[in-house]
């Protein structure tokens, strides 16, 4: 079975072909015993046979990542926006593909991954220095580093872009491209060093506050929504706003957008078993279902409060369980992610419809409601839902959840999202202060009337007489 | 000569221009335009809030006929617009002084 697994994988392969033919029919031939060498052969032959499985799964992974910021995220997020500011809007998203991704090759990965303190990395890897096509063992033992370091590298793009949801339509383009790319330097590499970095104060299988967080909800969810609440705060409210009306110019994008984004996490969470395990399955499938379950969960609630079921809210309710399911999708039972899904999106449905309204801030599209809300909800649901039938990370059959019979681990998940919420009103006041003193974050009143793409970029999203 | 000006429902535009043709009534412009009257608009929501739209997507024909023809043309545009619901829209007629073919410098009711 194994031998011909192995085959059927090296068909391919030029250079494995006459090694696994000398493995599997010369030893029975011959009748001689099995020779180390043989076994070492073999060994390294299923080695690369995983390895390969791996590689291209992760790869995959990545690409579907980076599709969740564009064309994802930014087609969620324009559609949203008033038309004027389309562009503006989109250019959030795909300037963080572009900022972030050189952030991270010159420190940003040596700062989330490098062998450094409890709190951050080190500058070892700078210049992705030693980030080889071998794998480092500390993070994904079958697959390229610089796979993983690619992999992690989406998702850092999407963090912050997350956040521009928050101040759209009214930040001037030089501040949120230094505000943000700081960032996911103060923010951002730390967080990720914490819970997955090598030695990180909330690693899972370390010895400090074990928290839970399988795919990024602390990471990228609670960090992006709270900085998301603290710029919305610190920015003021766009002109006009309660009481112009602002409604999404074009639905039918977000509706694109927002479908995108589902397809693309499951890269995110699946991906994040780092491997084409059934740990990856796992996820998969809690994936879908929690996105599933919170969409349902958003209209229910939207139904009997407004009256009407809404597309909005079907594909807001959709990403609100992604969210919440995030941390806990290589945790948990399907049947807990769509208990996970159902609560988020009647929980966030609640934070956008009612919370929002009554505390006034304009957080124009719902970062902080929907990832911020969500993301907390979810590091909270995966203490009291995670089971070591699906991830044994205390030991096999250790208790892992609440549920479970390990109460304690609310406490460490708590400790996660607490310490996720700290940095992030940290960080994010201290470089909101800095970037307007030094640059200013708003447009002027005359350029927000206009709109973004033409002040901020010269140029329409929509041009029908040309 | 007449200019008849008609706000209509944007749905009822296709059978509007059927009936004016039938008619006999060969040429109009037709305007998308927004607007209300006493129908006021409708609200809308989007995570939760409320939106008052109080503008609502119309669309106007204009056209230029003989005196003649004014009754045949209302007769047409009401048959065919008519829901008996609030929103249907107004017909407005008024008197035109001159009409000039831009082809040819024709003059007057020839040119319509």
């Amino acid at each position: 079975m194994r031998s011909r697994t192995l085959s059927l994988f090296f068909l391919p392969f030029f250079a494995a072909i006459p090694a696994i033919a000398q493995t599997a029919a010369a030893t029975p031939a011959s009748g001689a015993p099995v020779t180390q060498d043989q076994i070492a052969a073999l060994q390294k032959a299923v080695q690369n046979a995983q390895s390969a499985g791996d590689n291209a799964w992760m790869l995959v992974s990545a690409a579907l990542v980076l599709l969740m910021t564009g064309p994802g995220l930014a087609l969620f997020y324009g559609g949203l926006v008033r038309k004027k500011n389309i562009l503006g809007t989109m250019m959030q998203s795909f300037a963080m593909m572009g900022l972030v991704t050189i952030i991270w090759a010159i420190c940003g990965y040596s700062l989330a991954f490098g062998h450094g303190n409890s709190f951050i990395g080190s500058f070892e890897h700078m210049f992705l220095r030693g980030v080889g096509l071998t794998p480092n063992p500390d993070y994904a033992a079958t697959i390229p580093e610089q796979t993983y370091m690619v992999y992690q590298l989406m998702f850092a793009i999407i963090t912050p872009a997350l956040i521009t949801g928050a101040f759209a339509e009214r930040m001037k383009f030089s501040a949120m491209a230094v505000f943000l790319s700081l960032w996911s330097l103060l923010v951002y590499c730390p967080m990720a060093h914490m819970v997955w970095g090598v030695g990180g104060l909330l690693n899972a299988s370390g010895h400090m506050i074990p928290s839970l967080d399988f795919a990024g909800g602390t990471v990228v969810h609670v960090t992006s929504g709270v900085s998301a609440l603290v710029t919305c705060i610190y920015l003021g409210k766009r002109i006009g706003y309660p009481h112009t009306n602002m409604p999404p110019h074009s639905m039918v994008l977000s509706f694109i957008g927002a479908c995108l984004l589902w397809v693309g996490w499951f890269g995110f969470n699946a991906g994040s078993a780092l491997a084409a395990s059934p740990l990856a399955t796992s996820a998969f499938i809690n994936t879908h279902f929690a996105a599933a379950a919170a969409a349902f969960g958003w209209v229910v609630a939207e139904w009997i409060h407004n009256g009407k079921p809404t597309a909005l809210g079907a594909i807001s309710g959709a990403v609100a369980g992604l969210v919440a399911i995030t941390p806990a999708s290589g945790f948990v039972q399907p049947f807990a992610a769509l208990a996970i899904g159902v609560v988020a999106g009647a929980f966030c449905s609640f934070m956008v419809f009612a919370v929002k309204s009554r505390l006034g801030y304009d957080d124009s599209l719902d970062a902080f409601g929907v990832h911020g809300a969500g993301g907390t909800l979810g590091a909270l649901l995966t203490g009291l839902f995670a089971t070591s039938a699906i991830n044994a990370v205390y030991g096999k059959g250790v208790p892992t959840g609440a549920f479970e019979g390990h109460w304690g681990q609310m406490l460490n998940q708590a400790a996660g999202a607490g310490i996720a919420w700290g940095i992030s009103i940290v960080g994010t006041l201290i470089l909101l202060f800095v970037v307007d003193k030094v640059i200013g974050l708003r447009v002027s009143p005359e350029q927000e009337s206009a709109g973004l793409d033409l002040t901020q970029h010269g140029e329409e999203g929509y041009d029908l007489n040309s | 000569m007449l200019k008849i000006e008609a706000i209509l429902q944007p749905s009822k535009l296709d059978a509007v221009k059927d009936a004016l043709l039938e008619a006999g009534i060969e040429g109009m412009t037709i305007l998308e335009a927004r607007g209300h009257g006493r129908q006021k608009g409708h609200t809308e929501f989007y995570r939760g809030r409320e939106y008052t739209v109080d503008l609502l997507p119309k669309v106007k024909i204009e056209l230029v006929i003989l005196d003649d023809l004014k009754e045949k043309a209302i007769q047409a545009i009401v048959g065919a617009a008519r829901t008996g619901r609030i929103g249907d829209g107004k017909i407005f007629v008024s008197r035109i002084d001159e009409a000039i073919r831009i082809r040819n410098d024709e003059r007057g009711e020839t040119a319509l």
